[in-house]
């Protein structure tokens, strides 16, 4: 037995785009955008900013974690529109007049990415982590942290990295 | 001088990727680019009965949606679909005709002109098919395998050598005997970067190619002779891959169907593939091996027999070595190594981190510890027992060096495994049951040519470029280390380039062979442009060299010396400046020393032990301690090199205990084809992990002595955890992933 889902039809698809701004890393963006744009893809194709990556489009991998108004969120799970007057961070944005982000320099220290894809977002996600404050112990990183996949297989030094940011003993 | 090379510099490329600013496939955003995206047959076998595409096309900003009745002409004969890594066969073509081979073929492209209406039009393309029964089940077809058809890939994969001996009888006969049977199902590579190619349309049809690929060169042949394109009408670039383990060693459809939209078209286009449609090129094969080993009464191994059945598709033979790797790290008087292929509806299989190596050894090292134990022997001591220094599927002949006992030895030390005691479900911490097990791991140190450049330019630094890739191995950043040294520059002073066809060539990045391969390039070219510019800095006025050998200098810190006299010297900008101000640029092509190779069996060795907890209640395994050490030539950069094996090292957790493309058969279809169903670890799943680099100093295997590290830490862990698992719960299991219901 196949379910059928109701069939698609030509007059469905809502090809009116609409002028919205999106505040991304401080900077406003105007765009035009149909409604069921995701952010991910505003961010990626309409806004230029390919920093934040899509590895699954589906909400399954995290590699498009970006931080809404300091909240870690899947961009490919949400349409850029509900966005209009949210702060929203990349990983082009938290770096501040060329200093990188204390979780930015000890990713680069613990070589704690080897093919780089899933590092924006195991980046966003782990500002995001620590700004939850939920955190007590390096069992508790490596749970908190289990959204973002890594086929790199980078997880050691992502806890690591994380670690050396939380002032965490890695080893316990 | 060696300033550089063996210390652990911190990944060149890593600014760029902690800031967003590498850019991928998919991410070089060209004027005026059109989407496709790409629909899949929904049946395995059979042909399309009807393509209707009226409703796509009618959606305002469809542009055109390209199926096998509209496709413009390509190349006519196989061979032009021919890239460096196709096995024997006739390649799959896209959009060839209403045939329907395997199930998520391409069937039609719809190109529009955002990306959300090629989406959504492609949900309106209407495809009718006449199915016909497929065939996928390599399980119901074990007894109709046969030999697989030899081709050029076996110089690099070689079949299985001649038996030696009488393995069967000798098994028979032996005092000790261990026989089992080892499966494991498909796996998907499943980067975590999705395949894309960007093909920007340029001025007189130029295409500038942005590619998900191992090997640029590869895609630029593969184009050129696909479309019938001259060389120098394509340029393929790919600086960042997000991840590939041998996904990107063919190929893949997306690259075909975007260049031949943008070329009809007339437009810059984008394919970029779902997740889902990750699932739809190549695959580990599933695999069944039989594995037979005798020894004597001592524990000395009288037979092997190592039988490997494959699955491949119906129009190539992809093989693997699954079963030589028992014959290089055990002697045996008699010895049967086999290997059969079965084709079934199913897309080719293709290369898959430690292709044939992790299946084979996930088998054998299995094998070999319960035989240990029918022996009454510790696993370690039955290895070191038959220890081998010769190579049997090679004609006997001598590793060019193996320090396998030496990561025997520190890795037990470092492990604690002394303190091991024997006895399965010996050991409980609170309501788990612990277990410690290991095995051995061999991948081959292999060097084919290539070719680099090395610019010394007018500002004195040092700019080398090769045709390599980056796909998370490190390639830049060893590559700066290996030119920097051989120049004597100050590493900061130097840039390396990849990824760009207007750059020398160099092969696809695979098999672990960069390092050697593009290492050694490298390293000619700046040997090259050394003795260039000593040259010329002899010709400088007042020179200090007149006279003086180049054997006689040194270069260090950006300068010529001479030995015996370090005040004597030139800059190397000096000598720039003498030149008129241009840059100074030699290139350099390393080729295998083929007549020393033949001499010898050139492999990288590791040991693995683990420890694992079981929970006997839900049958969960966790890997709670992991230690490789691993004897791989010279670590160039013991940072970037124990990342390589760490992540080996999950890939082999992975493989022994979650990951499993699973198949209907009645449909041919995976049934788990998304990252919330197809199981790799995540953060939690990964604990202690800890890596030995043994040293080893080789001098036949290439000029830098360097073996490879990209699959080495894979290839050991899964039977050291289906060993630590059983010496948990004195259950042994045969089926890869060990997931909780065989556990239970
Ligand atoms: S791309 Fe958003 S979770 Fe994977
Ligand atoms: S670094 Fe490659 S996927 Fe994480």
């Amino acid at each position: 037995m196949q379910t059928t889902l109701p069939a698609p039809t030509v007059e469905s698809a809502p090809a009116m785009t609409r002028p919205i701004t999106l505040t991304v890393n401080g900077t406003p963006y105007q765009l035009n955008l149909a409604p069921w744009t995701t952010l991910l893809d505003a961010l990626r194709e309409y806004a230029n900013l390919t920093g934040t990556k899509k590895g699954c489009d589906h909400g399954q991998c995290g590699a498009c974690t970006v931080l809404v108004n300091g909240k870690r969120i899947n961009a490919c799970l949400t349409l850029a529109v509900m966005h209009d007057d949210h702060e929203i961070t990349t990983i082009e944005g938290l770096a501040t007049d060329g200093a990188l982000h204390p979780v930015q320099k000890a990713f680069i220290d613990h070589d704690a990415f080897q093919c780089g894809y899933c590092t924006p977002g195991q980046i966003c996600s782990a500002v995001g982590m620590i700004n939850e404050g939920q955190v007590r112990t390096v069992a508790d990183v490596r749970e908190l942290m289990s959204g973002n996949l890594c086929r790199c297989g980078a997880y050691p030094h992502i806890v690591d990295a994380i670690c050396e940011v939380m002032q965490l003993d890695a080893s316990k | 001088m060696s300033q550089y090379i063996g210390e652990p510099i911190t990944r060149v490329d890593g600014h760029e990727k902690v800031t967003g600013q590498a850019k991928y496939a998919a991410e070089f955003n060209v004027p005026d680019l059109t989407y496709g995206v790409v629909v899949s047959s929904t049946i395995t076998k059979g042909r399309i009965t009807l393509l209707d595409t009226s409703k796509a096309l009618a959606v305002n900003g469809v542009i055109e949606v390209f199926t096998h009745e509209n496709r413009p002409r390509t190349a006519w004969f196989d061979i032009s679909y021919k890239d460096q890594d196709s096995p024997p066969g006739s390649p799959f073509r896209p959009l060839y005709d209403n045939k329907i081979k395997y199930n998520g073929q391409p069937v039609a492209l719809v190109v529009a002109e955002t990306f959300e209406l090629a989406r959504f039009a492609a949900m309106l393309v209407h495809v009718e098919y006449e199915a016909e029964p497929c065939d996928t089940d390599l399980m119901k077809h074990l007894d109709t395998v046969r030999n697989p058809e030899p081709g050029l890939m076996n110089l690099m994969k070689p079949l299985p050598p001649k038996p030696r001996g009488d393995a069967d009888k000798a098994f028979a006969e032996a005092p000790v005997q261990q026989s089992a049977q080892y499966i494991h199902g498909m796996q998907h590579h499943n980067p975590m970067e999705m395949f894309a190619s960007t093909v920007e349309y340029g001025k007189n049809g130029f295409l500038t190619i942005y590619d998900k690929t191992q090997g640029v060169t590869n895609s630029l042949l593969y184009v050129t002779q696909a479309f019938n394109i001259p060389f120098n009408q394509v340029r393929v670039v790919s600086p960042y891959v997000g991840g590939a383990f041998g996904s990107g060693l063919r190929p893949q459809y997306q690259l075909f169907l975007a260049v031949m939209a943008a070329r009809e078209l007339k437009r810059s286009v984008r394919v970029s593939l779902t997740r889902q449609q990750m699932w739809s090129f190549g695959h580990r094969p599933a695999t069944v091996q039989n594995v037979c080993l005798g020894t004597q009464a001592d524990g000395t191994i009288t037979a092997i027999i190592h039988e490997a059945k494959a699955a491949t598709s119906q129009f190539e033979d992809y093989t693997e070595e699954v079963v030589n790797w028992t014959g290089k790290l055990y002697p045996t008087p008699n010895g049967a190594l086999r290997y059969k292929l079965k084709s079934l509806d199913i897309y080719t299989p293709l290369d898959m981190r430690a292709p044939g190596g992790v299946t084979g050894l996930s088998a054998v090292e299995c094998a070999v510890d319960e035989l240990a134990y029918k022996l009454g022997m510790d696993p370690l001591e039955f290895r070191l027992k038959n220890y081998t220094e010769r190579d049997w599927t090679e004609k006997d002949r001598p590793f060019s060096s193996k320090e396998l006992r030496a990561c025997f030895r520190q890795g037990a030390e470092r492990f604690g495994w002394s303190g091991r005691n024997p006895e399965p479900r010996s050991m409980r911490k609170d309501h788990n049951l612990i277990g410690w097990g290991m095995a051995t791991g061999i991948w081959d140190a292999a060097q084919v040519p290539a070719r680099a450049e090395a610019t010394l330019t007018v500002n004195g630094k040092l700019r080398v470029r090769s045709a390599t890739a980056d796909i998370g191995t490190g390639t830049y950043t060893i590559m700066t280390q290996i030119a920097a040294d051989t120049l004597g520059m100050p590493i900061d002073d130097v840039v390396f380039r990849l990824g760009d066809t207007t750059m020398p060539a160099a092969p696809i990045e695979g098999g672990s062979w960069t390092a050697s391969t593009v290492g050694s390039a490298v390293k000619s070219a700046c040997d090259t442009l050394a003795k260039t510019l000593f040259r010329m800095a002899k010709r400088i006025p007042k020179s200090p060299f007149v006279g003086v050998g180049f054997d006689d200098v040194l270069f260090i810190n950006g300068e010529i010396r001479l030995k015996r006299n370090p005040s004597a010297r030139v800059s190397l900008l000096e000598v720039v400046n003498l030149n008129g101000g241009r840059a100074i640029t030699e290139t350099g092509t390393s080729i295998p020393n083929l007549v020393a190779h033949m001499k010898y069996s050139r492999n990288a060795h590791a040991a693995a032990f683990v420890e694992v907890q079981v929970d006997e209640d839900f049958g969960t395994v966790k890997v709670t301690r992991a230690i490789s050490a691993v004897a791989a030539g010279r670590i160039i950069n013991p940072r970037t090199a124990r990342s390589q094996i760490i992540g080996g090292m999950v890939w082999g957790i992975s493989h022994a205990l979650q990951e499993e493309s699973v198949m209907d058969h009645r449909y041919g279809r995976f049934m788990n084809h998304d990252l919330a169903e197809y199981h790799i670890p995540v953060c939690a799943d990964i604990h202690e992990m800890d890596v030995v680099f043994v040293e080893e100093n080789d001098t036949v295997v290439n000029p830098l002595g360097v073996k490879g590290v990209g699959e080495i830490g894979l290839v050991a862990m899964p039977a050291a955890i289906a060993n630590a698992i059983f010496h948990a719960t004195g259950k042994r299991i045969y089926e890869l992933p060990i997931q909780l219901d065989k556990v239970m």
